[in-house]
């Protein structure tokens, strides 16, 4: 298949309707509306079900309803989209129906503006919803990570029986890229548990409703023993981590940035590497503390006022200082800042500031 | 059947469609949850009984509401799901939609559907969904202990009007029923009562048909039950049908308030979907490689990092997107991003382009080495992010002298009056997008042609473009002969 230049959102919505998605609910917002018309324009065409639904808060409904009846199902929204959306995202956690939401995250709190910020993290990564539950968290970088993570994000709802989202800002959502879709187009079987209106699914019953505190309180351990079952299944880029004594942490955008600072910041020698979490929750803590062994220092960027910085310092646990920095409103942590930064580290923690050719005599001599 | 009693006749049978025994009742498992007299039991066993008669026990999907009715899954044997406050016509949206041979039912109170799912129930009967609503309306919320509903009556007290509804406060009795008639898309909303046992006998007739009307394929309709609640209420069962009868049918009237189920067009099944295989053509995702005709290698080493500016309409964006198409089918990595934020609603727009024989880290390009200014203001926005050794190409007779820089190279020239020459000034951006092949010598023309070729769909405006770019080339050595 040949590759085409194709816009991050546009990507995602083709990626769903191949891995199967037939049924689309959703409310427009800025960045995330590309999403929702590209699913009013392909979803009739593959057979599916596209409805612009009166409120986010109902959008989630509605996929509670498509997921029950064992239909693989996605919405697309934006913070204060998504925030609407909580309470539905408890029910479907609580009712173990699998779904996928996108996340095109803007500026904050409020309505704050459309402009690309990385502060849902707190929102979608520990759950905005009442009680015990969590959802699964993707955070793409690229458009063909729009493209493969989405079809990874339905496998991932089915197997765990929960909503996953894709999180990830508006730079990711409205940038095109080359895109190639690696998988053949599939249709799952309806699920087992789902009512679809038939005899055999006629004794399935979907509910989040556990009226005896003990039933309720072995509902929620069986939960959690599901997402610490997905811990596994985290997933993290390294680049440049071998020998990196500056431990660069950042997901979407800010990785772009991360690589293009450390590629500039190894040419002057000094030894710094980036951690990309590629999901948010599983957090791939154990990356993190794997490069305790070489790492000096820790520092995390985010377009926000510091959200995800809490899983480093927790994965961590104060092992290793942790240095945050962060821009947000709509601004984006510059290349000559975050390299501003790596200097400052280096300097401050002693990093080798030495060339890499020189590195390689002092090895081999 | 007992055997002791050899000539019993059964007059009444408990419904098919409901389960044999109560599981949630563990000691009680032949008796419901609901109080004497409540008005929940005797609609239940109207409504299995009509899933009976029609023979759909096994394509009913039953929506539980919140409520006191929240257990109905416990009753009915068929497809349960049980939906969160007020949203249960959202979820009979999709059910039903992913499901459309299915019978989708939503049972709701008053609490749940005329207060938080207001907006629910008002969306589905606008969009007039095949499913049946059956709405349960006692005036008052009863499951959390007698609270104020919107359907509770001016004067009736409750825990949170303790001194009565009053309209100045509360508002009115909201009568859901008159308000969705007035929509067009329902089929049949009628009121009932379970006053008496005439009326019971019409609530019964009504929920058989709001239920027939969806095995029809006909559309939305609502059957709302004024139903005693003699717990809450305070009363005993045989006060609370009188108050039915004697009270709220005062304020809501019995009776059908719209019924268009003769003129009702069937809602079609779906038409089948497409194999599979089918799919990826329909998503406009090509198969196979387009014949470009771009010679291997001909693509030399290059890390293009380009910024495109002007006012929105000057196609800064397309300008942007040929260069970016052009590089992928010249065999190279590109990105492509466009301004992003408040400033795609105001007039001026620009965006990032990188086109590299490398991978790509970053799509932004915070400091180009070829700005592609189409006016001033883009111009001095961004003079100053250009690369030493980079290239500036201003749409302008000179670049203003407080702007110009020694260390970068420039061409300046009024390209909008060459386009307006050609033909059109909406060709300014293809006329410096020549300019700038031509400086960089990157791309083979054969790559830029099939770009414009995707990207350009009018014969006219595709022949203009190529006018435009072999211009735009041309004025570049023009320059360079000057020189
Ligand atoms: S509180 Fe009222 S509505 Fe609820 S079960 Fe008892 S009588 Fe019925």
């Amino acid at each position: 298949m040949r590759k085409q230049l194709m816009k991050g959102n546009d990507a995602l919505m083709k990626s769903a309707i191949l891995a199967g998605c037939r049924a689309f609910y959703g409310y427009p917002i800025t960045p995330a509306s590309e999403i929702t018309e590209a699913a009013a324009l392909y979803m009739p065409k593959a057979g599916g079900v596209f409805l612009q639904a009166e409120s986010e808060v109902a959008a989630i409904n509605m996929l509670y309803g498509a997921s029950s009846a064992g239909m693989r199902c996605m919405t697309a929204s934006s913070g204060p989209g998504i925030a609407l959306m909580q309470e539905g995202i408890s029910y479907m956690a609580g009712a173990e129906l699998p779904c996928v939401i996108a996340d095109i995250s803007r500026g904050g709190p409020g309505l704050g503006n459309i402009a690309a910020e990385q502060s849902d993290y707190h929102m979608v990564v520990k759950g905005g919803g009442n009680g015990c539950y969590r959802t699964l968290v993707l955070a793409p970088y690229s458009v063909q990570e729009m493209a493969d993570l989405t079809a990874l994000a339905f496998d991932w709802a089915d197997r765990y029986r929960t909503p996953v989202v894709i999180l990830t800002d508006g730079f990711v959502g409205q940038m095109m890229e080359p895109v190639e879709f690696h998988a053949a187009a599939t249709l799952p079987e309806p699920p087992a548990w789902a009512v679809t209106g038939h005899r055999e699914t006629r004794g399935n019953l979907i509910t989040s409703l556990h009226i005896g505190i003990d039933e309720l309180e072995e509902h929620n351990r069986r939960l959690e023993a599901k997402y610490q079952s997905a811990q596994h299944e985290a997933r993290v880029e390294e680049f440049c981590m071998k020998d990196a004594e500056i431990v660069l942490v950042g997901y979407g955008i800010v990785g772009r940035i991360l690589k293009a600072v450390t590629a500039e910041a190894r040419a002057e020698g000094i030894p710094v590497g980036v951690i990309r979490p590629i999901s948010l929750y599983p957090f791939p803590a154990a990356s993190l503390r794997k490069a305790v062994g070489h790492g000096l220092v820790f520092a995390v960027v985010e377009m926000s006022m510091g959200q995800m910085v809490d899983d480093v310092r927790l994965a961590l646990n104060g092992m290793r200082p942790v240095e945050f920095y962060g821009r947000c409103g709509g601004n984006v942590p510059s290349h000559d800042e975050v390299l501003c930064m790596v200097r400052k580290l280096a300097s401050d923690f002693g990093c080798h500031n030495i060339s890499a050719q020189e590195k390689e005599q002092m090895v081999h001599a | 059947m007992r055997e002791d009693v050899a000539d019993f006749t059964i007059a009444h049978e408990k419904a098919q469609s409901f389960y044999a025994s109560y599981e949630r009742k563990g000691e009680l498992q032949h008796q419901t949850h609901y109080c004497p007299g409540c008005g929940h039991g005797v609609i239940h066993k109207m409504l299995a009984r009509a899933i009976d008669e029609m023979g759909i026990q096994d394509r009913t999907i039953l929506i539980s509401p919140v409520g006191c009715s929240v257990f109905a899954y416990y009753y009915f044997d068929v497809g349960n799901i049980q939906a969160a406050h007020g949203r249960a016509p959202a979820v009979a949206t999709a059910a039903k939609r992913s499901r459309p041979h299915s019978v989708v039912i939503s049972y709701q109170g008053d609490g749940d559907l005329s207060a938080i799912g207001s907006g629910e129930i008002l969306h589905a009967a606008n969009r007039g969904e095949n499913i049946t609503v059956i709405f349960v309306n006692n005036a008052i919320y009863s499951m959390t202990g007698g609270q104020a509903a919107p359907t509770t009556l001016i004067g009736q007290k409750s825990t949170t009007t303790p001194c009565g509804r009053s309209a100045a406060n509360e508002g009115y009795p909201l009568r859901v029923s008159e308000m969705l008639a007035t929509l067009e898309a329902p089929v049949y909303i009628e009121r009932v009562g379970l006053g008496d046992n005439k009326q019971i006998a019409q609530a019964a007739r009504a929920i058989k048909r709001g239920v027939e009307n969806q095995v029809k394929g006909l559309g939305f309709s609502l059957i709302e039950v004024l139903s005693p609640c003699p717990t809450i209420w305070k009363m005993s069962a045989v006060d609370a049908q009188r108050w039915v009868r004697d009270v709220m049918e005062k304020t809501y009237p019995l009776g059908v308030l719209c019924d268009r189920t003769k003129e009702a067009r069937v809602h079609a099944m779906p038409a089948a979907a497409p194999p599979l295989e089918e799919l990826p053509r329909l998503l406009d995702i090509p198969e196979d490689d387009p014949a470009v005709d771009v010679p291997e290698g001909a693509a030399k080493a290059v890390d293009l990092q380009v910024r495109v500016a002007g006012f929105g309409g000057q196609g800064v964006l397309l300008l942007g997107e040929v260069l970016a198409e052009a590089g992928l089918d010249a065999g190279l990595e590109v990105s492509w991003l466009p301004s992003y934020g408040p400033e795609m609603r105001s007039g001026t727009s620009n965006c990032h382009v990188r086109i590299s024989n490398e991978t790509i880290d970053s799509p932004m390009v915070s400091s180009p080495n070829m700005l592609i200014a189409m006016n001033e203001p883009s111009l001095r926005k961004f003079v100053a992010t250009v690369r030493p050794g980079g290239w500036i190409l201003y749409n302008g007779d000179a670049i203003p002298a407080d702007c110009v820089r020694s260390d970068v190279h420039e061409l300046s020239i009024p390209f909008t009056h060459v386009a307006d020459e050609i033909g059109d000034a909406r060709i300014t951006n293809m006329v410096m997008l020549g300019a700038l092949l031509e400086i960089t010598g990157a791309l083979p023309q054969a790559s830029v042609d099939s770009a414009l070729k995707r990207l350009v769909k009018s014969a006219r405006w595709y022949e203009l473009d190529e006018r435009a770019l072999e211009r735009g080339r041309e004025i570049y050595c023009g320059s360079l002969a000057v020189i």
